[in-house]
């Protein structure tokens, strides 16, 4: 699912255009695999599968798999919907710089709920 | 093509709260028994624009949203420049008593969302009598902190990016797109810190769990609404307030979420026009 999110994104103006200022690398985490993403001005690169060895990123989102499978639902259940339904009920941890993350916040969450577009 | 008007009107009042006289806007329609509406943290009155243009409820009901002091089209009180907003239960009880008397509503019915939907609890324990009935929305005794909220005012976070991206998530992802990004737009345009300060007695100082269960329901009833999608006030966060006041009456909205009435307004106003009906019935 998550390899497929810079072509859900790039294809998307209405995606593409929040996160217009972001020019950042970062890390999610689906269970134990880690994954890297990098923006350019709202456009994200291919996706870098780890693992990696000393890659730098400004924050991370970590979750387990079978939380991202519930998220990715094509209408996720209550409390599986938004990044902070996660947090709110700890089953998501964001670490690194969270004023990134803060700042670009909206974007973030259209670009994870991308693949939703993806589900049966 | 000329203009299609609704029945709404805007107007300002002033209005003394807590010593210092505030520039309020609000907004009413319809005739009848007065029915306050509270809009949530860093929002304002527009969230309950289909209420207000509802001609089922204005028929009966004087329909009045306003924007409280800091919010919407409403000023800070003179000075504000030198104090940090921060929103207290007592203080926020008496601007809503305040208005209610400045307006001259007689024992008008109360219905707040989430902060407003926490208010109405302690309207209940403190002003019941002076009012025909109370409408919890998204109604929690207490929400803690699940996000630091002082990301939401900070020099290099753009703080109406940020706060739109907070209210977005807290929707139902069922609600109309139109409705939900109008209702993300009411909170981008909020002032610097103003939804911070509500959060403060959202999350921090308005920690009611203690003192429900001295809410008397037969003096004031108490009707409880709370959308399925919302993981702020959650439906379990509603059901255990209620399960402490006698009498509470509890519906969980499907497919809704923290915003009904302004992220999904005919499926909200569904809830709402029975209930209303039979407070209006009921009403001597």
């Amino acid at each position: 699912m998550i390899e497929r999110i810079p072509e859900l994104v790039n294809d998307d103006p209405a995606i593409v255009r929040w996160g217009r200022h972001m020019n950042e690398t970062f890390m999610v985490e689906v269970g134990a695999q880690q994954y890297l993403l990098t923006v350019r001005e709202g456009r994200v690169d291919p996706v870098s599968k780890g693992p990696f060895v000393m890659r730098p990123w400004r924050f991370a989102i970590r979750a387990k798999s079978e939380c991202w499978e519930k998220f990715w639902q094509k209408v996720p259940a209550p409390g599986w919907h938004d990044l902070f339904a996660l947090l709110r009920r700890g089953d998501v941890v964001f670490e690194g710089d969270q004023r990134i993350l803060m700042a670009h916040l909206m974007y973030l969450k259209l670009v994870l709920a991308a693949p939703r577009r993806l589900a049966a | 093509m000329s203009a299609r008007l609704e029945a709404i009107t805007g107007r300002y009042a002033h209005i003394e709260i807590e010593g210092k006289t505030h520039r309020l806007y609000f907004e009413e329609a319809g005739q009848g028994i007065p029915l306050v509406c509270l809009h949530t943290a860093g929002s304002d009155g527009r969230q309950f624009r289909a209420v207000l243009n509802d001609p089922e409820i204005t028929r009966h009901y004087r329909v009045i949203a306003f924007d409280m002091p800091w919010h919407g089209k409403s000023s800070p009180p003179e000075g504000w420049q030198a104090e940090d907003y921060r929103l207290t239960t007592g203080a926020y009880t008496r601007q809503i008593m305040a208005v209610a008397k400045a307006l001259g509503l007689d024992r008008p019915v109360v219905m707040g969302c989430s902060i407003g939907g926490r208010i109405v609890l302690n309207l209940a324990l403190e002003h019941a009598a002076e009012l025909r009935a109370l409408i919890g929305l998204q109604s929690a005794a207490f929400v803690e902190r699940y996000y630091e909220s002082a990301w939401l005012n900070h020099a290099e976070v753009h703080g109406g990016q940020a706060c739109g991206a907070i209210a977005y998530g807290l929707m139902s992802p069922l609600s109309p797109d139109a409705h939900r990004w109008e209702t993300v737009w009411h909170y981008m345009q909020g002032g610097p810190g103003v939804f911070t300060g509500d959060l403060f007695f959202y999350q921090v100082e308005g920690d009611i769990r203690e003192r429900i269960g001295a809410i008397d329901t037969g003096v004031c009833p108490l009707y409880m609404l709370t959308g399925e999608y919302d993981y702020s006030a959650s439906p379990k966060d509603t059901e255990a307030a209620a399960a402490r006041i006698k009498g509470a009456r509890v519906t969980i909205m499907k497919g809704l979420g923290h915003f009904p009435m302004s992220e999904h307004p005919d499926a909200f106003l569904g809830y709402l026009r029975p209930l209303l009906e039979e407070i209006r019935t009921k009403a001597g």
